[in-house]
C-alpha cells in the first residue's frame, strides 16, 4: 500500500474519543467488592422485595461456581472482581415533578452528549428514559404511553410498582445460571429498563433509552426487560457514550426480550463507549448477554447493532424461535480501530416449525483492531423447513488489523435450509482514486465507502437513529462514513 | 489550458511517457489516439495524479499552474475530470450519494455552500434526460452491476453533473455501440464550449465523427509522433499507425 494512503488512513483512525469529559455528582455508592453483604447493600438500597433479594443470592451462590469464559478471540487483563464497586448512585436531591429540576449539571453533559430530555423530543416522537449510572433520573412520555397501558420505565420502578411482572419474568429468558457475566449481572444488577407493551397494542412511538457509564471504578450492570403480549409490537432504541477512563471498566448487562403470539420486538442499539486509547490503554468491558425468545407463533425479533466503542466488545444478541412460524434477525455493523477488539455475533435457534433466520454482519476492522463474528445456527429436530441465511463481510482498513469469522450450523431437520456467504475486503486503492478525482478527500472517500460497506444494516435503523448512527461511524474513524 | 512540456514517466520502474509536449487551449478539443501500450492512458493517469504512476521529467501546467504538484482531489476541484476506462464499483453507495458528495466537496472547496438538496435532484434530472439515462440509476450502487454501456455513460453523466473546465475522455467509447456513442458524444458537444477543453482518448476515428476535434495528435511509444487536423484521424483509419509515422 502506498505510504501516503497508510498515513492519511492514519490521521482518520487516529481522531481522539469526543465524547471525553466526566461530570462531578455525588455518589452514593457501595463499598468495594463483592459479598452477600454487598447484595443485600443494594436490594436494600432499592427497597426490593424479598424475591428479588433471594434470586440476587441464588445468582451470587451460582456465580462463586462458575468460571470466567475463555473461548472468545479476545486479550485482557484479568479482572479482580473484588476490585470492583457494584453499586454507585446520584444522591436523590428530591422527587422531580418536572425536567427543570434535573440536575443542572447532569443536563448539561446530557446537552454535550447531544441528548435532548426536553419538549423537543415530544415532536421527533421519541421517549427518554436516561439512565446515568445505575439510576433513572428522567423519564419522558410516560404520560401518552400510560393511556395505552404501556409501561416504560426504569427497572427499579417496575419493582416497586409492578413486582409482580417482575417476578413472572425475571430470567425467563436468559437464566441466572447462563453465563458467567449473565450470572454476575443476576446478583448485582442495579437497574435498567423495563418495558410492557399489552396485548394488541402497538406502540406509537420508538423507546429511547440512553445509558452512560460515569463515576470512576464503577461496574455497571444493567438489565433491560421487555415484554411483547399477544398481537403488540414495539422498537426499542438503546444509544450509549461513556467519559474518558484510564482504568477499564466491566460493562456486564442483560437485555431479555419476550415476543408473545404474534407480536414484534425491534431493538436497536449504537454502542460507543470510550474504546481506550491509541495504544490500547482504559476503555470499557463490554461483556453483553442480550437474548430474545421468541414464544409466541408468527413472532419476530429482530436485533440491529451498531458497535463502534469499547476495548472488548462480546455481545451475541440472539434469537430462540420456539413459536412456529416465528422470524428472527440480527443485523450487525462493529468497527474496531486502534487496539479495539470485538467478539461477536448472534444465536440463531429454530426450534418451532417453519421458523426462519436472517444474518447479517457487517466487520470493519481498522488500525490494530480485531474483529470476530461468532455465529451459531441451529436447528433442533422439530424445527420442519427452517430456513436460515447468515451473511458475514468483513472490511479491513490498513494491514495491522485482522477480520474472523466462526459461523457454526448445527442441523438436526433434514428439511431444513440453512445458507451461509461470507467475503473478506480492503478499501481498494482504485476506489480511493476514483473518489478523489471527483474531489473528495482521502477521508471523506474512506467515509463514502465504510458506509456504503454498512448500508444493509443502516436501513434497518430508525431513521434519526441512522443518521446519528453514521455520525458514529465518522467519529470513530474520524470523519470517515458520513 | 493546459501545457505539457517535455513530460517523462514510468510506471513499475519502466519508462512509458518519453517526452511528451501538447498544448490545448480554452474552448479545444484535442483527440489523442495510439496503438495499445503507446502510453495513451498513462498520459490520462499522471494527469489525474494517480499514485503508482512516476514523473521523472518535464512539466504540465494548469491554468498557469504547476499540476504535479496537486493531489488529485485538488486537481478535481480546480476543474479536471478524468472518464475512466474502467469505472470502479462502490457497493452500497447509491450514484446520488457519490455525486452528492463529489459536488458538494468541490463546492466546499471553492468557499461556496452546499448545494440544496432539491436544486440537486432537479439538476440531476436534467442531466440523466441528456444523457438518456433511466432514473433508476440514481439509486443503484455506483457502477454496481452496471454493463460496459452504462458505466460509461455514468462517466460522461458525472462530468455533466460536475461541470469541469478540462476533460480527460479515457476511451470512453471502447465497448459501446453505435447508439451509445451518440448519446455519449452529444452528452460532450453539450458541454462543448468557450471555457471548456476536451482531451478525447480514443482508438477509433468514429468517436471523432461525432465529437469533432480542433487536433488530433498520434501517440506512439511514449512520443506524439504526429500531430495535425481532424482530416488526420481519417488518414489514420485509412493507412493504419504505421502509416502516418
Amino acid at each position: 500500500m502506498p505510504q501516503e494512503k497508510n498515513v492519511a488512513i492514519k490521521k482518520i483512525t487516529e481522531q481522539e474519543y469526543k465524547y471525553g469529559f466526566e461530570t462531578h455528582i455525588e455518589s452514593e455508592q457501595a463499598p468495594c467488592g463483592l459479598n452477600e453483604d454487598i447484595i443485600r447493600f443494594i436490594s436494600k438500597k432499592k427497597k426490593e422485595p424479598l424475591f428479588l433479594l433471594e434470586w440476587r443470592l441464588k445468582a451470587y451462590r451460582h456465580w462463586l461456581k462458575m468460571e470466567e469464559p475463555t473461548w472468545q478471540h479476545v486479550k485482557y487483563a484479568p479482572i479482580d472482581y473484588q476490585k470492583i464497586i457494584y453499586y454507585s448512585a446520584p444522591k436523590p436531591k428530591k422527587e422531580l415533578k418536572s425536567l427543570d429540576e434535573v440536575d443542572p449539571e447532569l443536563r448539561s453533559m446530557f446537552q454535550k452528549l447531544g441528548i435532548s430530555l426536553d419538549e423537543q423530543k415530544r415532536f421527533s416522537g421519541v421517549a427518554v428514559d436516561a439512565v446515568l449510572d445505575s439510576v433513572s433520573v428522567a423519564t419522558t412520555f410516560k404520560k401518552k404511553l400510560k393511556e395505552l397501558g404501556i409501561i416504560f420505565c426504569s427497572f427499579s420502578e417496575a419493582v416497586r410498582e409492578h413486582p409482580h411482572l417482575i417476578e413472572e419474568y425475571l430470567g425467563c429468558v436468559v437464566p441466572y445460571t447462563d453465563n458467567y457475566f449473565a450470572t454476575l449481572n443476576s446478583a448485582v444488577f442495579s437497574d435498567g429498563s423495563f418495558c410492557y407493551i399489552p396485548k394488541g397494542v402497538r406502540c406509537p412511538m420508538e423507546l429511547s433509552t440512553y445509558f452512560r457509564i460515569n463515576a470512576a471504578n464503577t461496574g455497571q450492570f444493567e438489565r433491560t426487560l421487555i415484554i411483547a403480549e399477544e398481537g403488540s409490537y414495539v422498537s426499542y432504541l438503546e444509544g450509549c457514550t461513556a467519559p474518558m477512563r484510564d482504568e477499564n471498566q466491566l460493562h456486564a448487562a442483560v437485555v431479555e426480550l419476550l415476543a408473545k403470539d404474534n407480536a414484534e420486538i425491534k431493538y436497536a442499539t449504537v454502542q460507543n463507549w470510550y474504546p481506550g486509547d491509541k495504544e490500547g490503554k482504559g476503555g470499557i468491558y463490554n461483556f453483553v448477554t442480550k437474548r430474545g425468545k421468541c414464544a409466541g407463533k408468527n413472532s419476530k425479533i429482530s436485533w440491529t447493532q451498531v458497535e463502534t466503542g469499547s476495548a472488548i466488545t462480546w455481545k451475541y444478541p440472539s434469537c430462540i424461535l420456539k413459536g412456529d412460524n416465528s422470524v428472527g434477525e440480527f443485523y450487525s455493523v462493529a468497527l474496531t480501530n486502534n487496539y479495539q477488539q470485538a467478539d461477536t455475533g448472534t444465536k440463531m435457534i429454530h426450534i418451532g416449525k417453519n421458523t426462519r433466520s436472517t444474518i447479517i454482519s457487517k466487520g470493519i476492522a481498522a488500525g490494530h483492531g480485531q474483529n470476530t463474528y461468532r455465529g451459531l445456527v441451529k436447528i433442533q429436530k422439530g424445527a420442519d423447513r427452517a430456513q436460515n441465511y447468515s451473511q458475514c463481510d468483513s472490511l479491513l482498513l490498513g494491514s495491522q488489523c485482522g477480520a474472523h469469522t466462526f459461523p457454526y450450523i448445527e442441523s438436526k431437520n433434514k428439511t431444513a435450509r440453512v445458507e451461509h456467504e461470507a467475503t473478506t475486503s480492503k478499501i481498494r486503492d482504485d476506489q480511493l482514486f476514483y473518489c478523489r478525482q471527483r474531489g473528495m478527500s482521502e477521508e471523506d472517500a474512506v467515509s463514502l465507502i465504510v458506509n456504503g460497506f454498512c448500508k444493509e444494516v443502516f436501513r434497518k435503523l430508525p431513521m434519526e437513529f441512522a443518521v446519528e448512527a453514521q455520525k458514529l461511524l465518522d467519529v470513530s474513524l474520524e470523519g470517515a462514513v458520513g | 489550458m493546459l501545457v505539457i512540456k517535455n513530460l517523462h514517466a514510468k510506471v513499475g520502474g519502466k519508462e512509458i511517457l518519453k517526452g511528451i509536449h501538447l498544448e490545448l487551449k480554452k474552448g479545444e478539443v484535442h483527440a489523442l489516439m495510439g496503438p495499445n501500450g503507446s502510453g495513451k492512458s498513462t498520459l490520462a493517469n499522471v494527469l489525474s495524479g494517480r499514485e503508482d504512476y512516476e514523473v521523472t521529467q518535464g512539466e504540465v501546467l494548469y491554468e498557469g499552474k504547476s499540476l504535479l504538484h496537486m493531489a488529485p482531489e485538488e486537481r478535481a476541484c480546480k476543474g479536471v475530470f478524468q472518464s475512466f476506462q474502467y469505472p470502479v464499483e462502490i457497493p452500497g453507495v447509491s450514484v446520488t450519494n457519490f455525486l452528492k458528495t463529489a459536488v458538494n466537496s468541490i463546492k466546499k472547496y471553492r468557499g461556496e455552500s452546499e448545494i440544496d438538496a432539491l436544486d440537486f435532484l432537479k439538476l440531476m434530472k436534467e442531466k440523466m434526460k441528456l444523457l438518456q439515462m433511466d432514473e433508476v440509476f440514481m439509486s443503484r450502487s455506483l457502477n454496481v452491476g452496471f454493463s460496459g454501456g452504462e458505466k460509461k455513460r455514468n462517466e460522461i453523466f458525472q462530468m455533466a453533473m460536475l461541470e469541469p473546465k478540462l476533460s480527460i475522455l479515457d476511451e470512453t467509447d471502447s465497448g459501446l455501440d453505435i447508439d451509445a456513442i451518440k448519446i455519449v458524444s452529444q452528452g460532450v458537444n453539450s458541454l462543448r464550449g468557450p471555457h471548456t477543453s476536451f482531451l478525447v482518448i480514443t482508438h477509433y476515428q468514429r468517436l471523432l465523427n461525432y465529437i469533432v476535434p480542433d487536433k488530433v495528435h498520434v501517440l506512439s511509444d511514449g512520443k506524439i509522433i504526429r500531430s495535425g487536423g481532424k482530416d488526420l484521424a481519417l488518414l489514420l483509419e485509412e493507412k493504419g499507425y504505421d502509416g502516418v509515422g
